[in-house]
Formats: C-alpha cells, structure tokens, sequence
C-alpha cells in the first residue's frame, strides 16, 4: 500500500473551483513534481494535503489511517502535520527567532524536548542544510537562499516522514537557486519522500521520480517524470513541456 | 519677579512634585496597565474574529472613542450614583483612564498584530503548534515590538490626562496646584510650575521609550 494515497480533492473559491478532483499516490522514497501553468492549482493542492486550505471533498490514506478531508477533526490535523513538513515560497520563518530558535521552537514546545536535545537535533538538522555556522543570526541578517535552507532545517528536525515543498525556489534571485536545490537533491538521494510543486523543469527532470502535471484543476497526466518528458501521452503535457524548453 | 513669587515657587514645588510622585505616576501606571490589558484582550479577540465578543469590541472602541473623557469621567463619577454604583474618585479615575485609552490602543495593538505576517502564522501551524502556542511565540512578541512607540505614545497622553481626575476631587498634581492658587492667587507662576512637572515626567517618559527601543530592537533590524 502507498503511503500516502489521495482521492478526488475538491476545493472551490467562492464560484471558481479550483481542484476538480485530483488523485495522488505516493511511495515511501518517492519525489514527485506537481507541475502545470499558473493558475493550475497545483499550489492549492499542496496546501491542501497540510490543511492549509480546508478541502472541499476527497479522501487521505496517510500510513494506513483514512481521513474524510471536508470533515476531518483538528486535532487530526495536528496528528497528520506531526509526521509532515512544509516548506514555502516565502520562507516563513519567525523573525523574531534566531536560526536555532526557528529550528528548536517546534521541538520544545511541540515535541515537548528537553532544551539541549533540541539544540543537538536542531543543529544536526542545520548541518545537513550547510547553515550549521548561522545558529544566532536572525532571519534579516540572511539572503534568502540561506533563509530557505534555515526553512528546510526547520522542518527536517521534526522528522517529518514526507516534507512538501511549495515553489521553493520562486522567490529567490537566480543566483541562490541553486544551493536551494543541491539541499533538495542531497534529500532526495538520502531517501526523503518529498512533493514538490517547482517551475525548475531541471530539477522535475533530474531529481523527481514522478511527476503529476496539472491544468485548470485537473490532473492532466501523471507518472515517472523519465516517461513525461520522454514520452508525454497528452498533447497538452507535450504542448507544456515543448513552451518550457523553448524558453530556455 | 518678586521674592514673593519666587518664596511661593520654592516652596510649592516639593509639594506638587510630591503630589506627582505618589498620586499623578501611580494613577498612570494603574490606569495604563489597566489600559494595555484592555488593549491586548480586545485586539486579539478582533484579530482571531471571535463572534459576538468582536461585535462587543467594536461597540466598546466606538463609544469611548465617540464620547469625551471628561463627559466619561463625570459620567461614571457624578452619574452612575443615581444608580446606587458609588465609587471612589481614585478608583472611578483608574477605571475610566484604563477603559478609555484602551480603546485607543487596541487599535494600535491590533494594527500590529496583522503586521506580523499570516505565513509565519501558517509555518507555525506547519510545525505542529497551536493558535495559542503561535501567538505567545511568534505573533504577540513581534506585534508588542511594533506597537511600542504607539503604545509609549499613549503612556504620555494619559499620564497628562491625569489632570482630568482634578475635577472628580482626585487630590492629584494639578488640584493641588488648584488648592495653592487659591490660597494665594499666582496662576501664572503656579501653572507654569505645574505645567514644567509634567514636561519633567514625560521627558523622562521618553528617555524610557527610547531605551525600550533598543533593547527590543533585536531581531537583526526588522520593523
């Protein structure tokens, strides 16, 4: 069985719908791209499966446990959000906590850990993400390549055992994208599993094992990301991914 | 100026800046602690958009902002007896005080507190923590930074605001002042002094809010 497995998500803003019911499986190990053209609704999507936006209608398997998504229970919620992390395009992260606070806060007062635990694991974390020699700066004082990893870090002490990332690289100068994305690979390599709703085709290519392509609120293809960029079966992914290159 | 004037200045001053020190600052602080609790309860409950208590907050910062401080005072001090709530003036002053500029600074604390940016809110969430667990860490500490000259702005207004309590028969500076003029008729000398006090007082004020600044002003120059 998959380890997480989503069906028929439903979301609508006022009159517009913006999911029209997308499925998802996902393998322990796996990196999957959410890819699709602005307005896709691929961001929704993520914030859905962590509740950021309330679903509408469809059904979670998350490690065997299934949850009804227009009427699952906050404290559900917390439980799901326990086991997963969530990165963003705009960081997020608390301003008014040094690198360490941002990485141990959720460890102390969630996790409820002893202070030096904390800080090992919080460190530990901070290591894998090269920010280890940031510990007291605050979040002002660091580009936003170096934000974005203290962002990753924080949700990699959690132990979360799928991490979603939305956009991580949008907001950042062209020249910090890259050390961004050598944290994502090192991730992927190290088993991970890890949804990834991203405009690098690169990194969709090279890094994602799958790939889900979404357009106006649908799932238009989805399946090895080798297969996809080889071999679209939709004319629409083919028109996509053929606009993409032509841009470079 | 005649040595009259100036025997009434030296010997007047003791007595109003003792006035001020143990009547005008202690009515401040109360009504201004009062006040920040007002303000802190208040904004919250507008910025979590409770039902019902947010419609009550709205009425509350309406009518006090809507209505005098000295017609609030009279009202509560000469007024409310008619409805058997006697109160003591120093109290009544306390109560009024707070609950006025309260109003004034839930605005400030509420502006604030939607400064704070929802995705720290969001990636507190993420994390696991709760409403209440994002807004002592995250949200509270950074809005409190922010509101600070707005809320040090209101800590002057009201300690000058004091005066008012004179006329509900609160023996603070200024009726002391009042009480001393009358015994000897020197209003620009004594009101002059009285005036100086008080630009004492909320000098020091603002050397405080100054100090406070720096000290919160840590988070790697961010507003």
């Amino acid at each position: 069985m998959s380890m997480l497995e989503i069906r028929g998500v439903e979301k609508r803003f006022g009159q517009t719908q913006v999911l029209k019911g997308i499925d998802l499986d996902v393998e322990k190990g796996d990196v999957v791209a959410i890819l699709g053209p602005s307005g896709s609704g691929k961001t929704t999507f993520l914030r859905c499966v962590n509740f950021l936006e309330r679903p509408d209608a469809g059904t979670m398997i998350f490690d065997g446990e299934t949850f009804e998504l227009s009427s699952i229970r906050r404290r559900e919620i917390a439980r799901i959000r326990r086991k997963t992390a969530f990165v963003f395009q705009n960081y997020n992260l608390f301003l008014n906590k040094t690198v360490l606070q941002n990485v141990t806060l959720g460890l102390t007062v969630v996790g409820k850990q002893k202070k030096e635990a904390a800080r090992e694991t919080a460190i530990q974390a901070l290591e894998r993400v090269g920010m280890a020699d940031k510990l007291d700066a605050y979040p002002a004082q660091l580009s936003g390549g170096q934000q974005q990893r203290v962002a990753i870090a924080r949700g990699l002490a959690t132990g979360p055992e799928i991490i979603y990332f939305d956009e991580p690289t949008s907001a950042l100068d062209p020249e910090l994208i890259g050390e961004v994305l050598s944290v994502m690979r090192q991730l992927a390599q190290d088993g991970m599993t890890m949804l990834v709703v991203t405009h690098e085709m690169e990194f969709a290519r090279n890094v994602s094992s799958k790939v889900l392509f979404m357009d106006d609120g649908r799932v238009i293809e989805s399946g090895p990301s080798k297969a996809f960029f080889d071999s679209p079966k939709q004319a629409r992914s083919r028109e996509f991914i053929t606009n993409i290159l032509k841009d470079r | 100026m005649t040595d009259r004037v100036w025997d009434i200045l030296v010997s007047s001053f003791p007595r109003l800046l003792g006035y001020g020190l143990r009547v005008t600052l202690p009515l401040t602080a109360l009504s201004f602690s009062l006040a920040l609790l007002i303000a802190v309860i208040v904004a919250m409950i507008q910025y979590a958009k409770v039902p019902v208590l947010r419609q009550l907050c709205r009425f509350y910062i309406w009518v006090v902002r809507g209505t005098p401080l000295l017609v609030q005072l009279f009202l509560v001090f000469y007024g409310l007896p008619q409805l058997g709530i006697v109160w003591a003036a120093f109290p009544t002053a306390v109560v009024v005080f707070g609950f006025n500029e309260g109003a004034y600074m839930a605005e400030s604390f509420r502006g604030a507190l939607e400064s704070v940016s929802r995705g720290q809110m969001e990636a507190g969430y993420c994390v696991g923590m709760n409403y209440l667990q994002i807004m002592w860490h995250i949200v509270l500490p950074q809005a409190f930074r922010t509101a600070f000259p707005a809320l040090s702005n209101s800590l002057i207004s009201m300690l000058k605001g004091t005066s008012l309590a004179a006329t509900i028969t609160v023996m603070e500076m200024f009726r002391q002042a009042q009480v001393i003029n009358g015994r000897v008729y020197e209003s620009l000398a004594l009101y002059t002094e009285t005036a100086l006090i008080y630009l004492i007082f909320s000098t020091v004020l603002t050397w405080l809010q100054r100090l406070g600044e720096k000290k919160l002003d840590h988070y790697g120059g961010v507003k």
